[in-house]
């Protein structure tokens, strides 16, 4: 305010305090700005680091699948860190084909990502949330979801059935 | 009166307050005048709901001193609170009452104001900051079902991911900023811990005092008046007579009341947080563990329903964009109507809104709770054939009766009014499909009923239609007569 233009011209001294006021200013401003890196990177990060990963992790033997049948398995998350718990254990529908074929489904619905129930009965998937139904082989059947079941990337490595984990799947990413 | 010591204290109150000025300020504030007329029980609901944040904030802090923010021990410690720690049941409970409360007397305090058009000139800012008040509250509301920790906790995240998935372009990496990581666990605890306690709080804490600040400057709305409209170019003016005239001071004038409201309220929520008790926790949040049927806290129903009934093209759309036309609309209603009539007999829009907008959430709430499109899950293997649609009929068709059991069909049909609400219940199926349509109906499926052509070898076929053929109208032993099987009318589903 001080700084205004006198009857001739700013005075040095008002140039100097808008000078030194704008610098202060300035560096205020560089140091939030080279804040916010140390407080923001570490909880923005995990957007680009968590996405796409994937690794490839054992399930179970092979023949712990009988053919003909679809089963629930569990396995544990490659990425996980020790204080995720028991949920870093991530479940999935196994489906084995008479042929001794896999399928390997996420449990998650297509809908919303409630856990879908295998019935053998009538070879279907049922959502509890919704009402979203998939057939055996993970198509959609009936009810709200846009799409088939999330299938997983799979093969066998010395007797052991083996998913390529790592990540929750959603719309965006299936797996 | 004479205590000894008591002058001392005087002496030193004085001399905190020559430095302080806090009592001052206090008397000030306590002392501004109001209307006569604004002195009633419907402004009273702004500082019932104040309470309400008063007491989540306490109970809330004891919570965050026993409570573990870790995937792996949240879950134990409320166990641990709930049933081990003297009184911890309470305090658990007391902050979910407590927050049940603010949700609803916040709404009421909101439609209050509404109705008697408080939001006109000049409290339009004080609207639109009791709209952030709003969101606040509800993402708490949420983030605090989370901290739970659960089983529908972990799946009401895994339908936070699945809505966020849905945001084009950038929903991979939302879906990640959103969990802190690739999955549902540690890092996602963490996160909604932090915008729970600190985050969110203290975002309230500022907007209340902001809120605060305005109805100080602005003052106290009176009782709308039919006749007597908003007109921005004289209403400062005519309060400003108004208080002169007939203005009385909050303390005690009003004050009474709302320390009454914000009593009552405290001891309702301590009733009911003594007699009901605290929600939860339900099962572990143990992934693998998929026989669990997720539902949301009472307040997220309608949002609930809404995703089960809305057709899927819609859906998109309507969860993405919806939100946020619904506030921007809520932001909008004091710059859109900032004047002019304050009586909401004299403002029919605005009360049709109320009314079809509270009845649309009440509806949804209602269906949500019930939840007729979900499957029974264990209807197939639980829920008892009615004896009357047994007795008297073939080996056929009892081994027919049987099939609709096995093969899980009453998980969405009922029988006598027991089963799974998703399709049409098979009472009287006979009268409304014929033998080709159920068998085609059974093997094709449509109209939302997946096929099962697969699933049934050609025998089961006929044993299954056989029994659904003497599922007459009239019930008991009502075969349809031949001639039905050509009936022209017969309905299609």
């Amino acid at each position: 305010m001080s700084a205004r233009p006198g009857p001739g011209g700013e005075t040095r001294e008002a140039t100097r305090r808008r000078f030194l006021l704008a610098l202060g200013t300035g560096l205020a401003g560089l140091g939030a700005l080279l804040l916010a890196a140390p407080l923001l990177g570490p909880l923005i990060s995990s957007a680009w680091r968590a996405s796409g990963r994937r690794k490839w992790v054992s399930v179970a033997p092979v023949d712990a699948f009988p053919r003909g049948q679809t089963r629930l398995a569990s396995y544990r998350n490659p990425f996980t860190v020790p204080w995720d718990g028991e949920t870093g254990e991530i479940a999935c529908w196994v489906r084995r084909r008479d042929d001794g074929s896999f399928q390997v489904f996420s449990v998650h619905c297509t809908h919303l990502g409630c856990p879908v129930r295998w019935f053998a009965g009538s070879g279907l998937f049922l959502c509890p949330c919704h009402g979203g139904v998939f057939y055996a082989d993970g198509r959609r059947a009936a009810g709200p979801p846009p799409r088939g079941l999330y299938r997983y990337e799979h093969r066998v490595r010395d007797g052991a059935l083996q998913v390529r984990g790592g990540h929750v799947p959603s719309l965006a990413e299936p797996l | 009166v004479s205590w000894p010591g008591r002058a001392a204290l005087a002496a030193a109150g004085r001399w905190l307050e020559e430095r302080l000025g806090v009592w001052s300020a206090v008397v000030e504030l306590a002392r501004h005048p109001i209307p006569r007329g604004s002195a009633s029980w419907f402004t009273v609901l702004g500082s019932a709901t104040l309470t309400c944040f008063a007491v989540l904030l306490a109970s809330g802090v004891c919570l965050a001193l026993l409570y573990v923010p870790s995937a792996r021990d949240a879950w134990h410690s409320l166990e641990q609170l709930t049933y081990d720690v003297p009184l911890g049941w309470l305090l658990r409970s007391v902050h979910y009452w407590a927050s049940n409360f603010m949700v609803a007397v916040l709404t009421l305090h909101a439609l209050q104001v509404f109705l008697f058009g408080a939001y006109k000139y000049p409290r339009e800012l004080t609207w639109v900051v009791g709209v952030f008040l709003l969101l606040a509250t509800l993402a708490n509301a949420f983030s605090g079902q989370v901290l739970r920790f659960d089983q529908d906790a972990y799946w009401g995240i895994g339908i936070g991911v699945a809505i966020t998935g849905r945001v084009p372009g950038i929903g991979r990496e939302l879906v990640h900023l959103l969990l802190g990581g690739p999955i549902v666990g540690g890092r996602t605890l963490s996160r909604f811990f932090a915008l729970h306690v600190f985050l969110v709080p203290g975002a309230i804490a500022l907007l209340v005092a902001l809120h605060l600040r305005l109805v100080l400057r602005l003052g106290v709305s009176e009782p709308p008046v039919a006749g007597c409209p908003v007109d921005p170019a004289r209403e400062r003016e005519r309060y400003a007579r108004r208080l002169r005239r007939e203005g009385i001071p909050f303390f005690p004038y009003a004050f009474w009341r709302d320390l009454m409201a914000s009593a009552l309220v405290l001891l309702a929520i301590l009733a009911c947080a003594a007699l009901l008790g605290p929600k939860g926790p339900g099962a572990a949040p143990d992934p693998t563990q998929v026989d669990t049927v997720p539902r949301p806290d009472f307040y997220f129903l309608p949002v609930f329903s809404l995703l089960a009934l809305l057709p899927p093209w819609l859906e998109t759309p309507i969860v993405l964009v919806g939100p946020v036309l619904g506030v921007l609309a809520l932001l909008a209603v004091p710059f859109v109507a900032g004047r002019g009539e304050r009586h909401p007999a004299r403002r029919p829009v605005a009360v049709l809104a109320v009314v079809a907008g509270f009845t649309a959430l009440g509806v949804l709430a209602g269906v949500g709770a019930s939840a007729p499109w979900s499957p029974h899950m264990q209807a197939w293997s639980r829920d008892p054939t009615p004896a009357a649609d047994l007795r008297g009929r073939t080996p056929l068709e009892l081994q027919g009766a049987l099939l609709v059991q096995a093969k899980q069909c009453r998980n969405c049909h009922a029988l006598g009014g027991v089963g799974g609400l998703r399709g049409p219940a098979l009472d009287g199926v006979a009268t409304r499909l014929t033998r080709d349509q159920l068998v085609r109906q059974v093997l094709q499926g449509g109209g939302n009923m997946p096929a099962y052509g697969k699933q049934l070898r050609p025998a089961e076929v006929t044993a299954l239609v056989a029994f659904l053929r003497t599922l007459g109208a009239t019930g008991e032993g009502a075969r349809p007569p031949d001639a039905a099987e050509a009936s022209p009318h017969a309905a299609r589903d």
